[in-house]
C-alpha cells in the first residue's frame, strides 16, 4: 500500500465528511432532515464513545490484560441498559432546562454557581486534554506503520507534524460546523451526522478485521477459541478491583464525560430515542468489542514479539498481505480518533465560552456596556478561539507525553477524572439536600486526590512530580505518598486513585450538603430537576423587573440574532394581550428570555447578563440571590400551591367535561325518542280516531271506503317508518352484508324512478337525464344504491315546489369514481339547515316538510358510507341538490365495526 | 246554540277524523294547519273552544300558546293541547305555557268529546 | 379503591373499566420496576466471573470460555433492554400519583 495513496484516501474520506457535515446542516435549516435525527442516528452518534483508544487500544488492552478491556463497554452497557434509571432523567432535565453542557447542568444545579461552573470546565478540560492527544497520537502511529511498508512495529515517519495537521484540520471542522451558528438548542446535525457515518465506518472496519481472522486466516470459530485460551498470559487473570472498578468508571465515564453529554442529551432531538438507545447502543458497543480478543490472540501469535499490541489492528492486516483491509482499518481507526476531537472540541467550547470566558468578558465591562458591543459575535469569537485552544492544548499534550504511554492507560486516567463530576451529578438528580457548597467541596477534593494520585504521575517518574516524591511522599511525609495514599500499598494505582478520590468526593459531597444551607434559588433548581417528571416548570429566577423591554430586545437581537429575537418578543406580547410594542417585562418574561438566552450562553451567564439590564448591577450570581431571596421563597412555596390548584384545575375541567358530554348524549338521546315517538303516535292516532269511527254505525259507503283508505295508508306509513328505523339500525351498527355484483348505474336510476313514481306529485315533474352518461359500471349493491336515488328523487318529488318543477340527474365519471348529481329547481335547504339536512328527523321543525319521518337521507348517508363513498349537499347549486360519489370498483366496504354484530342480509 | 272549536293541526288525516267526530257531535269544526298564521287564525275564528297541536310546521304549539296567554282576547279561552311526544315533560310545559287540558295522541274519540265539552262547559259556567 | 381486589365477577360494568385501567397501570409500574432491575442484575451476573476465578490464577476456565459467558449476558441485557423499551414508550398519560424516586 503505497503511502501516498493512503493519504489520499484519507483525505477523500475526510472531504466525503465534510460534505455530508455540509448538507445535513442544509437539510436541517431548511426543515427536511426528519431522519437526520432519527433514533438510528442518534444511537450511532452515542458512538463517540468508542474513540481510537477502542480501536487500537482495546486489542493492545486486550493483548496484555485479557478480558479486562470489555469492562471499558460493560460499565456504559449498564448505564444504557438501565436508562430508565438515569439516563431518562438526564435527558429530560437537560431538555427542559435547556442544558447547553455537564458544567452548565452541575452550575444550573447547583443555583447557578458560576464557581461550579469553572470548576467542572476546568476538571472536563485537564481529564479530556490528554484524551484529545491520546487521538492525535494514535492517528500519527496509524499512518507511521504505512509510512514504511513492511515494518511491523511503528516507526514514526514524522509524528509531531502529523499530529499538528490532524489537529489543525480537526480544528477546521469543528469550528465550521460546531460554530456556523448559535443555535438556541445547541444542536448540530451536521456534526452528528458525519460522526454517526463514522460510527458505522469504523463499526464495519472492525468486524470485516473480525471475520477475517476469525474465519480467513483463524480456521473458524472454535479454533479461535482455543488459540484465545492458549494466547492467555500471566497479564491475563481477572482482577476483582479492577474488573469491578473499571466497570464502575467507564459507567461514570459515560455519563460525565463532556462529549457524551453532548451528544446525549443536548443534541437529543426526541426522547423517545433514548429508549431505542437504550438497547441499539448496547449492541453496538457488543459488536465493536466481539471481535477484539480473537484480533488480540491472533496478533500475539503471528505477530513478533516486539511489536506494539495497540497496533495490531493495522499490522496484522499488513503481515497477512491484506492492504484493502488494512487501510478500511486505517479509515475506521481514523474516524474514532476524529469523531471523538471533533464532538469533544465542540462540548468543550461550549463550556470554556460560556463558563469562563464570557463571565469574565462581562465581568470587565462596566455595567450597562454589554450592550456597546455585539455580544453574538462576542460568543462565537470565543467559541472558536476555545476549539482552537482545546485542540491546541491536546496537541501540546501530546508533544510532551511524547506518545510513550500504552493508550489504554492515558484513557483510564481521564475517565477516572471526568467521573469525579458523578457524586455532584447523581446527587443533583435525585437528591434535594445536595447543596452547592457540598458538591464544590466533594467535587474540590475529588479532582484534587485525581490530579495528585494519577494525573501528575502519569507523566512519569521524572516528569511533574519527582521520583523522590513517588517513592517518599511529599517532604518526606510517608502517609502521602501519591500512589499509596494514607498508607495503603499494593492496589493497582489507577484503582487507589479511584477508590481514594471517589471515597473522599461522595464523603465530603454529603456532610457538607448535611451541613451547609442551600440558597433559594439551589432549593428551587434542585426541586425542578429532581422532580422533572413530576411537573415540568421552567426554571423561575426573577422575581421583579424593572428591566426595559427595549434594553432587553437589544441584547436579545445580540445573542439570538434579530429575528428570533423579534419574534421572541412579538409572542410574548401578544401573549401578554398586547396587539403590537414591546411586552411588559413581567419575572415570567424575564425567566424565559433567561432561559432562551441560556441556550446560546449558559446559565450563569444568561442571569448575568438580565441582572445587568434589569438593574441589579452586579454580576456576581450571590448579589443576585441575596436580591431574590425572599421572593424565591415565596415563590417556591407558591409554585407548589400552584401545581396544587392546577391538578384540582384540571381535575373539576375532566368532570366538568365528562358530564357536559354525558349530557348531551342523554339530552340527544331524549331527543331521538320523542322524535320517534312523535313519528310512531302520529299515524296511530289517524288509526285510531278512524277505527273507532268506522266501528260506529250510520257511516255511508263513501265514508266507510274512504277512512278505511285512510286506516290503510297510515297503517303503511307506520310500517315504512318502523322499516327506515330498522335500516338505520341495522346500517348504523354495520351489521350489513353488502351484495356486491356488477351493475350499470342507468339500469339502477330506472328502477329508482319507476319506485319514486309512487310518491304523490310525482307525476307533475319533469325528469331529466341523460342515460349515456348514466351506462357507467361499477360494483356495488344494487339494491342499497337504488335505494339512496329513490330516496333522494322522492325527496325532490315532494319538496320541489317550483311552477314547472324539474328534476335532473347529472353523472359524471372516471377511472375510479362516479359522481351523480340530483337537482331540483326547488328552493332547496335553507343554508341554517344544510349541516343537519343527513341528521335523523332533520326533517321536523321544518317549515313546509311533508310526508316521510326524515330518515331518508340519514339512511342515504350510511349507505353511502358502507358502499365506500359519500353523499353531499351542494348549496352552490341552485334548487335542492345531492351529489353522491361512489367507488367504481368497491373491494371492501367500509365496514367499521366488523365482526361485532350478527350480519343481516341486505338483499330486500 | 252553537258550540265553535278551531283545529290547529297539521296532519290532515288527524284533523279529518276529529272534524268527523266533532261535527257529529254538533260542533261547529274550524280548521287551521299552519303554525306561523294560527294566533291571527284565532282571532279570526274567535272559537268557544281551541285545539292547538304541538308539533306545527312554522312555529312551536307551546309558542302559540303563549302568544294568545298573553293577550287579552285570548286570555281565557279553554284550550286543549294536543301532542304526539307524551312526555311528562311536555306536560309541564304545557301547563306551564298556560293550556287548559293536555291530551296525548292518540286518544278515544270518546275522551276528545268529554274533554270538549267539559272545556265548553267551564267557560259558559 | 384497590380495584385488584375486587373480585371481578361481581363488579358492574362500569368499575369492570377501572378495573382494567388499573391492572394497565398496575402492569406499567412493574415494567418500571423491571427497567430498574436490569441493569442491577447485569452488574450481579458480570461480577460473577470473579467469583469462579477466586481460587487463584489457575483456577477457573479459560479466557475464550468467560468470554463466551460475558458476551452472553451481554445479548440478555440487550435484549431484557430492548423489550423493555419496547413496552415502556407505549404512550400513555401518566398517572397523576406516579412519583418518581
Amino acid at each position: 500500500m503505497p503511502f501516498n495513496l493512503l493519504l489520499a484516501i484519507a483525505l477523500v474520506y475526510v472531504a466525503a465528511l465534510f460534505l455530508i457535515a455540509f448538507l445535513a446542516d442544509r437539510r436541517a435549516q431548511r426543515g427536511q432532515g426528519r431522519w437526520l435525527s432519527s433514533p438510528l442516528v442518534y444511537t450511532l452518534s452515542l458512538s463517540v464513545y468508542c474513540t481510537a483508544w477502542t480501536f487500537y487500544g482495546a486489542v493492545g488492552y486486550a493483548a496484555r490484560s485479557g478480558l479486562e478491556y470489555l469492562t471499558i463497554y460493560l460499565g456504559p452497557t449498564l448505564v444504557f441498559a438501565g436508562w430508565w434509571l438515569i439516563l431518562r432523567k438526564l435527558v429530560r432535565v437537560g431538555r427542559t432546562q435547556r442544558i447547553t453542557s455537564i458544567a452548565d447542568l452541575i452550575s444550573s444545579r447547583y443555583g447557578k454557581s458560576t464557581l461550579l461552573g469553572v470548576m467542572v470546565t476546568l476538571l472536563a478540560v485537564l481529564g479530556t486534554t490528554p484524551y484529545i492527544a491520546l487521538q492525535l497520537q494514535s492517528v500519527a502511529l496509524s499512518l507511521g506503520v504505512f509510512a514504511l511498508p513492511g515494518t511491523t512495529g511503528w516507526v514514526a515517519a514524522d509524528p509531531t507534524a502529523t499530529g499538528l495537521w490532524v489537529a489543525a484540520g480537526l480544528a477546521a471542522f469543528t469550528i465550521l460546523f460546531g460554530t456556523r451558528n448559535l443555535d438556541a438548542n445547541e444542536r448540530h446535525p451536521g456534526v452528528v451526522m458525519a460522526i454517526a457515518v463514522e460510527a458505522v465506518v469504523k463499526l464495519v472496519a472492525l468486524i470485516a478485521l473480525g471475520i477475517f481472522v476469525v474465519w480467513g486466516i483463524g480456521g473458524g470459530l472454535s479454533q479461535t477459541l482455543a488459540r484465545i485460551d492458549a494466547a492467555a498470559h500471566p497479564g491475563w487473570e481477572l482482577a476483582g478491583g479492577r474488573w469491578a472498578g473499571l466497570t464502575f468508571t467507564s459507567a461514570a465515564a459515560i455519563l460525565c464525560l463532556p462529549r457524551m453529554f453532548q451528544v446525549m442529551v443536548v443534541e437529543n432531538a426526541d426522547e423517545a430515542h433514548l429508549a431505542i438507545a437504550g438497547w441499539a447502543f448496547p449492541l453496538y458497543l457488543m459488536l465493536i468489542s466481539l471481535f477484539v480478543l480473537p484480533i488480540a490472540a491472533m496478533g500475539l501469535e503471528r505477530l513478533p514479539d516486539g511489536a506494539n499490541p495497540d497496533l495490531f489492528v493495522l499490522t496484522l492486516p499488513l503481515a497477512e498481505g491484506q492492504g484493502a483491509l488494512a487501510t478500511l482499518a486505517f479509515l475506521g481507526g481514523f474516524s474514532s480518533a476524529t469523531s471523538m476531537v471533533i464532538v469533544a472540541a465542540i462540548a468543550l467550547s461550549t463550556m470554556v465560552s460560556n463558563h469562563i470566558v464570557m463571565p469574565l468578558y462581562l465581568a470587565r465591562r462596566p455595567a450597562g456596556a454589554t450592550m456597546s458591543g455585539d455580544v453574538r459575535a462576542a460568543v462565537l469569537r470565543a467559541r472558536r478561539l476555545s476549539i482552537a485552544g482545546v485542540l491546541l492544548l491536546g496537541y501540546l499534550y501530546y508533544r510532551m507525553s511524547g506518545g510513550s504511554e500504552a493508550l489504554a492507560s492515558i484513557g483510564l486516567i481521564s475517565f477516572v477524572g471526568v467521573a469525579q463530576v458523578l457524586p455532584a451529578l447523581m446527587g443533583g438528580l435525585f437528591w434535594r439536600g445536595a447543596t452547592r457548597t457540598g458538591a464544590a467541596a466533594g467535587l474540590g477534593i475529588g479532582f484534587a486526590v485525581w490530579v495528585y494520585a494519577l494525573f501528575l504521575p502519569s507523566f512519569g517518574p521524572e516528569g511533574l512530580i519527582s521520583a523522590g516524591v513517588l517513592a517518599d511522599g511529599p517532604a518526606g511525609l510517608h502517609w502521602l505518598r501519591p500512589q499509596a495514599l494514607f498508607g495503603i500499598v499494593g492496589l493497582d494505582p489507577v484503582i487507589h486513585a479511584l477508590v481514594w478520590s471517589m471515597l473522599l468526593n461522595v464523603g465530603v459531597f454529603c456532610v457538607v450538603s448535611l451541613a451547609s444551607f442551600p440558597s433559594p434559588l439551589e432549593r428551587l433548581q434542585g426541586a425542578q430537576m429532581v422532580n422533572v417528571f413530576e411537573r415540568t416548570l421552567g426554571a423561575r429566577g426573577w422575581s421583579h423587573g424593572s428591566a426595559e423591554a427595549e434594553d432587553l430586545l437589544t441584547m436579545a437581537q445580540r445573542i439570538l440574532g434579530p429575528s428570533e429575537a423579534r419574534a421572541l418578543f412579538a409572542e410574548e406580547a401578544r401573549s401578554q394581550g398586547k396587539a403590537d410594542g414591546l411586552p411588559d417585562t413581567t419575572p415570567e418574561f424575564l425567566g424565559r428570555l433567561e432561559r432562551e438566552l441560556s441556550g446560546s450562553v449558559g446559565a450563569a451567564t444568561a442571569h448575568a447578563m438580565v441582572a445587568q439590564i434589569t438593574g441589579s448591577a452586579a454580576v456576581q450570581v450571590e448579589d443576585l440571590l441575596r436580591v431574590a431571596d425572599e421572593a424565591q421563597q415565596i415563590m417556591e412555596y407558591s409554585s407548589r400551591l400552584e401545581a396544587q390548584s392546577d391538578e384540582l384545575r384540571r381535575t373539576a375541567k375532566a368532570l366538568r367535561e365528562s358530564n357536559a358530554k354525558l349530557t348531551a348524549i342523554s339530552a340527544q338521546k331524549d331527543a331521538f325518542l320523542s322524535q320517534i315517538s312523535h313519528e310512531l303516535r302520529t299515524p296511530m292516532t289517524s288509526i285510531r280516531a278512524f277505527s273507532e269511527i268506522l266501528r260506529d254505525h250510520g257511516l255511508t259507503v263513501g265514508e266507510r271506503e274512504r277512512y278505511a283508505g285512510i286506516v290503510h295508508d297510515e297503517a303503511i306509513r307506520l310500517t315504512r317508518l318502523l322499516d327506515d328505523l330498522l335500516d338505520l339500525s341495522v346500517l348504523e351498527n354495520a351489521q350489513v352484508s353488502l351484495n356486491l355484483a356488477e351493475v350499470r348505474l342507468v339500469d339502477l336510476i330506472d328502477r329508482a324512478v319507476d319506485a319514486a313514481s309512487a310518491v304523490p306529485g310525482a307525476t307533475r315533474v319533469e325528469v331529466r337525464r341523460d342515460r349515456d352518461a348514466e351506462a357507467v359500471s361499477l360494483v356495488t349493491d344494487a339494491d342499497r344504491l337504488t335505494q339512496v336515488f329513490i330516496n333522494l328523487i322522492g325527496n325532490a318529488y315532494k319538496y320541489c315546489d317550483a311552477a314547472s318543477p324539474v328534476l335532473s340527474v347529472e353523472v359524471v365519471a372516471d377511472a375510479e369514481t362516479i359522481r351523480a348529481d340530483v337537482i331540483d329547481n326547488g328552493p332547496g335547504i335553507p343554508p341554517g339547515a344544510r349541516d343537519i339536512v343527513f341528521e335523523k328527523f332533520s326533517r321536523l321543525g321544518e317549515p313546509g316538510a311533508a310526508g316521510g319521518a326524515g330518515l331518508g337521507l340519514a339512511i342515504c348517508r350510511e349507505i353511502a358510507h358502507r358502499l365506500g363513498g359519500r353523499i353531499a349537499y351542494l348549496p352552490e347549486r341552485e334548487g335542492g341538490a345531492f351529489r353522491v360519489m361512489l367507488p367504481r370498483g368497491l373491494t371492501r366496504p367500509n365496514d367499521d365495526a366488523a365482526g361485532g354484530g350478527r350480519a343481516v342480509s341486505g338483499a330486500r | 246554540m252553537d258550540k265553535r272549536v278551531l283545529l290547529v293541526e297539521d296532519e290532515p288525516n288527524i284533523l279529518e277524523a276529529i272534524r268527523f267526530i266533532l261535527s257529529r257531535d254538533g260542533w261547529t269544526v274550524l280548521t287551521h294547519s299552519d303554525g306561523t298564521t294560527a294566533v291571527e287564525a284565532v282571532a279570526r275564528a274567535a272559537p268557544d273552544v281551541l285545539v292547538l297541536d304541538v308539533m306545527l310546521p312554522g312555529r312551536s304549539g307551546f309558542d302559540i300558546l303563549r302568544s294568545l296567554r298573553a293577550d287579552g282576547t285570548s286570555a281565557k279561552l279553554p284550550i286543549l293541547v294536543l301532542t304526539a311526544k307524551g312526555q311528562d315533560r311536555d306536560r309541564a310545559m304545557a301547563e306551564e305555557a298556560g293550556a287548559t287540558r293536555f291530551m296525548t295522541k292518540p286518544f278515544a274519540n270518546a275522551e276528545i268529546l268529554q274533554s270538549l265539552s267539559d272545556l265548553y262547559a267551564g267557560a259558559q259556567g | 379503591m384497590n380495584a385488584e381486589e375486587t373480585p371481578a365477577g361481581e363488579t358492574p360494568a362500569g368499575e369492570r373499566r377501572a378495573l382494567f385501567l388499573e391492572r394497565g397501570s398496575y402492569r406499567r409500574r412493574r415494567l418500571m420496576d423491571a427497567a430498574r432491575i436490569l441493569p442491577v442484575a447485569g452488574a450481579i451476573l458480570l461480577i460473577l466471573p470473579l467469583l469462579w476465578h477466586s481460587g487463584g490464577a489457575e483456577s477457573g476456565p479459560g479466557p475464550a470460555t468467560d468470554a463466551i459467558y460475558v458476551f452472553a449476558v451481554w445479548v440478555l441485557l440487550i435484549a431484557g433492554a430492548a423489550i423493555l423499551s419496547r413496552y415502556l414508550t407505549v404512550p400513555r398519560a401518566e398517572p397523576p400519583r406516579a412519583r418518581e424516586p
